[in-house]
């Protein structure tokens, strides 16, 4: 028998069994993967390199394109992250709300993860732009935000909510026996405790956005996928048009990926010394 | 002595089956130290916990100082805010530099000021035996040095009764001593101490009663000489040749 590998940083045994961790952002890369040709480092440099080498050898259209399209990134960038912080904040509530010992609340919390995440969110951006439209009269950029806020607030509740409950018991119960009122406990000892678990899942719910963003661009929002479309259209360079934006959102993702990873390494290493 | 604790017939029942507490009455009077044995399962710490209300009665009274802690209307930040708890597997903030899990309460709860609070903490950690451990975060700590700031802490909130809930299973021989002998201490200075723990060293030493509970209920009471030498109850003896 050989020896056993390395059990890889990504299993977490902590609670004496094991769990497999697949998100919907991105290959998180790990750190056994460090290697020169690590599929990370193949993917991001080979596609930098592309997107530096093709507008070289054939600035047109390649040229054109990549300068046709920034404004795109802006858009993309800005509806990732208003929707993010929009998210996370109606995350913490509803997560709050699914662990309530209230019963009313828990209830609606409930229901609100449990249907909006029962619906694709291409559905839920035509339902409030198409269906609500009348009555919400909202333009494509604030319906597409407003939509993947909604979405994206019912993952984060259960990060939140899986956050909060990792914490033992005894913690909560510690607090209580101080002294303190429940939602004290939460915000002075709970929820300090619980940043360091939420913050890789949060990281990756931020790449998975910034990939389904690009459903926007059917919204009348001029984001980078929208814009590529808009270039082909009229140049009918189709083939060059949306390999430069693949091109762009596999960069951009990697990219983030690998800050992902960065951090999760830190907050390891950290333990639970702040 | 005046009467510090009252329970009356507590009752409690885990799932509709498990019968933790089978109608329990106990009193402890202002100063004693009362020592809680039995085999697991027998109540015991669903009892201690049910004092300051971690665990609710499904039936039955318990009154802290004259205060009904099993009424719902009652105020039970307020009588937290007396009773000290001392957990099995020492509870304390990993967030937080000891220093920071002893002020934080007192801080938060009963409003010191921030140097007050820091001055109350260092005295407790001379103490506990741990000054020079004020800067260092829980997990850099030995689990007997972890539970003796769990005291302090407990201790920092001026609690006018201790409760203890098996303080030393979670710890290597080696470091029960340390911790008894802050409880032993503490029991000196006078401290009305409700104590659920099979240390028989710390119970010759330090208490005034044992108490022995089987099955949801209090089989025999006595002070330790004769609870040791000459126990009543079948039951009882049959349970002391197991831990002796």
């Amino acid at each position: 028998m050989s020896k056993g590998s390395p059990s890889r940083g990504r299993e977490d045994q902590t609670a004496g069994r094991t769990t497999i961790n697949v998100t919907d952002g991105t290959l998180i890369p790990s750190k056994d993967e460090g290697g020169l040709l690590s599929s990370w480092n193949i993917g991001f440099f080979g596609a930098v390199a592309l997107l530096v080498v093709l507008p070289l050898i054939s600035p047109d259209p390649y040229l054109r394109i990549l300068s046709f399209v920034p404004d795109g990134l802006v858009a993309t960038f800005s509806v990732t992250l208003i929707s993010i912080a929009f998210a996370l904040m109606i995350g913490l509530f509803a997560g709050l709300g699914r662990i309530s010992q209230n019963k009313a609340i828990n209830r609606i919390a409930t229901i609100y993860v449990e249907v909006i995440r029962g619906i694709p969110l291409l559905v839920q951006l035509f339902y409030i732009y198409y269906a609500l439209g009348p009555l919400l009269k909202l333009q494509g950029p604030p319906a597409a935000i407003l939509a993947m806020s909604i979405c994206y607030g019912a993952y984060m509740a259960e990060i939140f909510r899986a956050g909060i409950q990792s914490i033992p018991k005894g913690q909560m119960e510690a607090a209580l026996a101080l002294g303190m009122s429940r939602s004290l406990a939460l915000r002075k000892i709970i929820i300090p405790q619980t940043v360091k678990v939420i913050l890789p899942p949060i990281g990756n719910e931020f790449i998975a956005l910034l990939k389904d963003s690009s459903l926007v661009s059917i919204l009348a929002v001029s984001d980078l996928l929208r814009r590529g479309r808009e270039y082909a259209s009229t140049s009918f360079r189709y083939f060059e048009s949306y390999t430069v934006i693949a091109l762009i959102y596999l960069v951009m993702t990697l990219f983030f990926s690998r800050v992902v990873a960065f951090m999760e390494e830190k907050l390891r290493h950290r333990g639970n010394v702040h | 002595m005046e009467t510090y604790i009252e329970i009356k017939n507590a009752v409690k029942t885990f799932g509709g089956t498990v019968q933790a507490l089978r109608g329990v009455d106990l009193t402890v009077k202002k100063g004693e130290v009362v020592l809680i044995i039995g085999p697991s399962g027998s109540g015991k710490s669903t009892l201690l916990r049910s004092v300051n209300r971690l665990e609710r009665l499904d039936s039955g009274t318990i009154f802290i100082d004259g205060e009904c802690v099993t009424d719902e209307k009652a105020d039970i930040r307020h009588i937290r805010e007396e009773v000290g708890m001392v957990f099995q597997s020492f509870n304390l903030f990993p967030h937080l530099s000891v220093l920071d899990n002893i002020t934080l309460s007192p801080t938060l709860v009963l409003k010191q000021g921030k140097e007050e609070a820091a001055a109350t903490a260092r005295r407790l950690l001379a103490k506990v035996g741990l000054s020079e451990k004020e800067a260092a975060w829980p997990e850099q700590l030995s689990g007997g040095q972890q539970q003796r700031v769990a005291i302090a802490r407990a201790l920092a909130m001026n609690p006018k009764v201790m409760l203890f809930d098996e303080p030393t299973s979670a710890l290597d021989p080696e470091m029960i001593k340390e911790v008894l002998d802050v409880m032993t201490n503490l029991a000196e200075e006078g401290m009305t101490m409700l104590v659920v723990s099979h240390e028989m060293g710390f119970a010759r030493a330090a208490a005034h009663r044992i108490i022995f509970m089987d099955a949801g209920q209090i089989v025999e009471e006595a002070p330790p000489e004769t609870f040791f030498t000459s126990p009543r109850e079948d039951r009882t003896r049959r349970f002391l040749e197991h831990i002796l």
